[in-house]
């Protein structure tokens, strides 16, 4: 029996530290929000109390879309990681494949490889890249990224699909099989379709990882023209000793709009993959 | 001869191709089929600069110019260059004390969340936003919220007392540090708090009830059933999050670009310092293998336990 004050009780005790994580969470989103829409008499003006907008404008969005290549990076940003999670999920489908279900010398070998390259952070790397991008001709152009990108997608594809594949039964290969079919048509037209929810997970953290990625942007992308969110954001948005932080915020803002919109639609498998790692099934 | 006539009935290519798909059908070949191309790619694009960038640190290699072979040195010139090692220092009190905050925070965040009330799915979802942003987006964010000039938590201190014109966050040594620690904290406490949780509510509540009935208190339950039982994925989480934690470079590059003086100064933020703004391409390799010794003990461990798994 719930008593009055026994559900007060219960309502501190859930939204008391709840809603000190979400205060904690989101503020710098509004924050980003606000003063996105701000005139700039209003941002640089220490007598004004900061936390509402006055006189909302759009004019930050306006500038930031017509004096910027702003349009440009979403478009190479996008174009990147849709073709980079393309990449990585089949070539991580054609390692999880074997590794899921095939048995074959050296196949813990090779899992074990992947996930260890699954774990080497950029900062190992980017330098020897740099050189080996350069020498490849590619520097300043999107390849180089598209090319690069999935060097850390791939391993992760591999290892989260490889996950997946192996909670699919096997029943339905096995009669495919009995039925004549070869491994290849077993594997394209039994299993893959059966896999959907796993292709979504992974595809979801590939393109989250795409459009965060930013060493590699930085170094192998100089010229506005190639150039994708983040990177732009952070070498032509911000200049000098001058901010422009109202179409900073802007910039900031939008950037961060595709993936939070792929994500609220996909939020339980982005959970469920998150988790797939770290918790057993 | 009749042997040999009867054995011409059968066309050449048809026997050759039936012994073809038989070989494709073995498990083997199958597999080291469909794996070679991004076995290859991998070692092209992963394995091949891994050793390059081990034959770099050993050579003096200034960008456009060819390198010439020279041993050690280089790795001798870090163990005497003090800003190499504030920068080990640096790394080390970064990944520790905010791995620590992760933790805990991600825990009570966890234990918060593992309550019954509405709208939990939607408040999980707005609780993971700062895992999923862009991570130089919302970090250009916090520059502005801790602007020397116009910082909103300045503003907001004073107003509740703080003498004018409040801390400069990114301008002091110490709280320099303490920004970046605290600003990896909002960003990683999410990953830690939604995978604790996943892993709370594998606990049986059955457990904590026969505790109960034992007459354990709530955090004689939480130290003798919740932890032990979280206590793999806790593990976990934890290795992830020291890896990326230990090579991290954009949030310091954008927000103090590991100054003031060096005191925010990483392992990747050097490297990338001496290699991309001085083009000393081999000293800065040196600087980056720096981190392997520890980021290889970690995914060795992390590897092993997941294999376990």
């Amino acid at each position: 029996m719930v008593t009055g004050r026994g559900r007060i009780e219960q309502a501190v005790r859930v939204w008391l530290p709840i809603g000190f994580f979400l205060l904690l969470a989101l503020f710098p989103f509004y924050w980003m929000a606000i003063t996105s829409i701000k005139p700039n008499a209003e941002l640089y003006n220490k007598n004004v109390m900061p936390l509402i907008v006055h006189a909302p404008t759009l004019k930050h969005y306006v500038d930031l879309l017509t004096k910027s290549s702003f349009l440009l990076w979403t478009w190479n940003t996008m174009l990147v990681a849709v073709v980079a999670t393309a990449i990585s999920l089949v070539l991580g489908t054609m390692l999880a494949y074997p590794l899921a279900r095939m048995r074959f010398a050296g196949a813990s070998l090779i899992a074990m490889t992947i996930a260890a390259i699954y774990l080497v952070p950029q900062p190992l790397l980017f330098i020897p890249l740099a050189d080996v991008i350069n020498r490849l001709g590619l520097g300043n152009t999107l390849t180089s990224v598209i090319l690069t990108y999935p060097t850390m997608l791939v391993p992760f594809c591999a290892w989260l699909l490889l996950g997946y594949f192996k909670t699919v039964p096997k029943e339905l290969e096995e009669a495919a099989r009995i039925d004549g079919a070869s491994r290849l048509q077993t594997m394209w037209k039994i299993f893959l379709p059966l896999c959907t929810p796993g292709f979504i997970s992974a595809g979801i953290f590939a393109f989250t990882l795409s459009q965060n990625e930013f060493l590699y942007a930085l170094i192998f992308l100089t010229k506005s023209s190639v150039r994708t969110v983040p990177v732009g954001v952070i070498a032509e948005l911000i200049r000098g000793d001058v901010f422009y932080w109202g179409q900073l915020m802007a910039g900031a803002l939008l950037g961060s709009i595709p993936v939070a919109l792929i994500y609220s639609f996909f939020v339980e498998h982005y959970v469920a993959g998150l988790t797939a790692g770290s918790v057993k099934a | 001869m009749t042997i040999a006539s009867e054995r011409v009935l059968v066309p050449v290519h048809a026997t050759r191709r039936a012994s073809l798909s038989v070989l494709l059908d073995r498990q083997d070949v199958f597999s080291w089929l469909m794996m070679a191309l991004p076995l290859a790619f991998l070692v092209a694009l992963v394995g091949y600069p891994f050793f390059y960038g081990i034959l770099l640190s050993l050579q003096d290699r200034p960008v456009a110019h060819a390198g010439t072979f020279v041993g050690l040195k280089n790795f001798v010139t870090n163990a005497h260059d003090p800003i190499f090692w504030q920068a080990a220092i640096n790394t080390f009190v970064y990944t520790g004390v905010a791995t620590l905050l992760k933790m805990v925070g991600g825990l009570g965040l966890a234990l918060a969340m593992n309550q019954h009330f509405r709208m939990k799915n939607l408040v999980r979802a707005l609780l993971l936003l700062p895992f999923i942003v862009p991570t130089v987006l919302s970090t250009v964010a916090w520059l502005w919220m801790l602007d020397p000039a116009f910082s909103v938590v300045n503003r907001l201190l004073v107003a509740l007392g703080w003498p004018k014109p409040g801390p400069s966050w990114l301008g002091d040594p110490t709280l320099a540090m303490a920004s970046i620690i605290i600003i990896n904290t909002w960003r990683g406490l999410p990953f830690y708090g939604i995978t604790l949780l996943a892993g709370l509510q594998t606990v049986p509540s059955e457990l904590y009830e026969a505790a109960s009935i034992d007459g354990a208190g709530g955090w004689e339950r939480f130290r003798f059933i919740t932890l032990p039982l979280l206590r793999p994925i806790i593990l976990i989480v934890t290795l992830f999050s020291v890896i990326f934690t230990f090579a991290d470079f954009q949030l310091v590059y954008v927000l103090t670009h590991g100054g003031p003086a060096n005191a925010t100064q990483l392992f990747a933020t050097y490297a990338f310092d001496i290699a991309m703004g001085a083009g000393q391409l081999g000293l800065g390799a040196s600087v980056a293998l720096a981190m392997l010794p520890a980021l290889a003990l970690l995914i060795v461990a992390l590897t092993i336990y997941l294999r376990r798994e």
